[in-house]
């Protein structure tokens, strides 16, 4: 009997590990890619142990090229994240306090704007940023990065309001308090955890962004990292060490931020929907 | 989820709530919709605009690398497009081929994430329980465009690890990415890596969801795991299963920067998945008037599973 729960109990552990090497492994291969050289990246079968060099990392930083994208991306992202959470979180404030007519729907119609494929508005948002001249801007993918970040801060930060007791706004109100005031002072500062998260997703899911920044940055200078990144993948001889060192550049800091919030990775992946 | 907001509207409607709203000019009716516009009409102009332009786009020819188009102003064409595009083999093929990607990856998704959501439960190994976990996150929170590079370096002919692992089960090495069997295998097994741990989350927080007390009393009626399972953690887990339906169907309509990256689509029309189509046919034949009837038809079929997802889930607060 003591034997039949040791052996569960280990085949638990073990089931665990897989787990677990199933997760990170490509993760981990990309890391370990990045730091062979070309010939033990090129060696077959792969070679698992190495010595390991940071060469590949010294020659994409000393390349503006991966440089220049990081920086785009860090520039979108950033600006995406402070408008949806400048123009989510008051929205928010009124989805969760207020009562009026057409509520259900405003908040179906905010959540459906995530389901939309990029496909969908890629096509024409090229056609009218080339038209008004804003092809090639950062200004034109911060502003369709609000058509998915939005949504999220807006989903996020009214559950996160919603949970602030009402008692604290009618008493601000005897106070004589303006609605913009008590937005400002109580519900900004106390729903400051879900602002937070959602800002992080906002950031996360335009920093990792492909399709609009394919099609509408093509002047080297302004693209995103994911794209400097895809674009490796043209020609012969192909850099496979500085690929695996830009991927890791990209990947590594969203993954940090992805644990630090991921109690709330899944409702805000889910819209709640799990609840 | 709705009894907050229920509380506070009947404390609006106190007496004593109307009579401070009265005093002071800011509490007006009007006051939400000051909230709310400046989030409405930019994603209204942002969401609405474009598709407008797009339907518009869709009744003209408009191939903007044609002189003839370009001289002629675009032309309007009526339904020209439409027809075309439901009498184009391309299009069905790689909408066909979407549902068939949906139908491999899905149900790999679910039996795997029940596995693992199970094992995340089980209690024991709290300190590696808590590490897998954490780990689940990596996948979901990686770039696809990277996910897409790492695809192509495991799945390389010559070096892939993927050979390797495959030879250890004495299987000969193949061409992955150069045949169109392995090449659909290789973007399954990529989407079954980045979305498993997704399932088997909402799988978990199911399972979290069921009453202690409940959970321990069938332990002490039942050895069998399987009739815990089916009697008393499945039905907790179910709700979960209709939102990864639903989700992942829209997911897997929008997928491209993975498969993009790794296949480009090929070889042939192997991968061709409706986004990697819809962008070929936009961007590289630039006929943007047939491309956006395609996004239209794509949007209408994303409505209505929007809607359905909507309906199911957020009936109750209506």
């Amino acid at each position: 009997m003591m034997a039949a729960t040791r052996i569960r109990s280990l085949l638990h552990a073990l089931g665990l590990l897989v787990v677990l090497a199933f997760a990170l492994f490509p993760f981990y291969w990309m890391i370990t890619s990045s730091l062979k050289d070309q010939t033990e990246l090129l060696a077959s079968p792969p070679v698992w142990f190495f010595r390991p060099t940071l060469s590949n990392y010294m020659d994409i930083f000393a390349d503006t090229k991966v440089t220049t994208a990081v920086l785009n991306s860090l520039i979108v992202a950033v600006s995406t994240t402070l408008l949806s959470v400048v123009l989510g979180t008051p929205a928010a404030y009124a989805l969760a306090r207020f009562e009026f007519r057409g509520k259900a729907d405003l908040w179906f119609w905010f959540i459906s704007n995530r389901m939309i494929s990029p496909i969908v508005l890629a096509l024409p948002v090229y056609l009218l940023s080339r038209q008004v001249g804003l092809l090639n801007t950062h200004l034109v993918l911060v502003l369709i990065y609000l058509t998915f970040n939005l949504p999220i801060v807006v989903w996020i930060c009214t559950d996160q309001f919603r949970s602030i007791p009402p008692d604290l706004e009618q008493s601000a109100r005897l106070e004589g308090a303006s609605q913009f005031d008590i937005f400002w002072r109580i519900y900004l500062p106390l729903g400051l955890p879900g602002v937070a998260v959602s800002a992080i997703f906002a950031f996360i899911f335009s920093w990792n962004e492909l399709l609009y920044a394919l099609v509408l940055i093509t002047s080297q200078g302004l693209k995103t990292a994911p794209v400097v990144a895809t674009n490796f993948m043209s020609g012969y001889e192909l850099p496979w060490g500085k690929i695996m060192a830009t991927g890791t550049v990209i990947v590594l800091p969203v993954t940090v931020f992805a644990m630090l919030v991921s109690r709330h990775m899944i409702r805000g992946l889910t819209m709640g929907a799990t609840k | 989820m709705t009894s907050v907001p229920q509380n506070l509207s009947t404390q609006l409607a106190s007496p004593d709530a109307r009579g401070a709203r009265r005093h002071h000019p800011g509490y007006s009716r009007w006051m939400p919709f000051f909230f709310l516009a400046p989030a409405v009409i930019v994603l209204f102009s942002i969401g609405i605009y474009p598709t407008l332009f797009a339907i518009a786009t869709s009744f003209r020819r408009y191939n903007i690398t044609r002189r003839a188009d370009l001289q002629d102003g675009f032309p309007f064409v009526g339904f020209d497009n439409y027809f075309a595009v439901l009498h184009d083999r391309g299009f069905w093929d790689s909408l066909l081929l979407t549902g068939k990607f949906y139908l491999s990856v899905v149900p790999v998704q679910i039996a795997l994430g029940i596995l693992i959501a199970l094992m995340l439960h089980r209690p024991g190994w709290g300190l590696l329980r808590a590490i897998t976990r954490v780990s689940l996150v990596v996948p979901l929170a990686t770039t696809y465009a990277v996910v897409g590079l790492i695809g192509r370096l495991v799945f390389n002919r010559d070096f892939g690890v993927a050979n390797q692992f495959m030879s250890w089960l004495g299987v000969s090495s193949s061409d992955w990415l150069g045949n169109p069997t392995g090449a659909f295998v290789a973007i399954v097994v990529m989407d079954i890596w980045q979305w498993t741990p997704f399932v088997a989350l909402i799988f978990l927080a199911g399972l979290s969801m069921v009453p202690v007390e409940i959970e321990e009393a069938a332990r002490l009626e039942t050895k069998s795991p399987w009739a815990l399972l089916r009697y008393v953690q499945l039905p907790y887990m179910l709700p979960g299963l209709t939102a990864i339906l639903i989700l992942r169907s829209a997911d897997v309509l929008k997928l491209f920067d993975t498969v993009f990256v790794m296949t480009r689509g090929g070889p042939g029309a192997a991968t061709d998945l409706i986004s990697i189509y819809v962008q070929r046919v936009g961007f590289k034949v630039f006929d943007l008037g047939l491309a956006s009837a395609q996004a239209i038809l794509l949007l209408i079929l994303t409505i209505v599973l929007s809607r359905l997802y909507i309906h199911i889930f957020y009936r109750e607060i209506e």
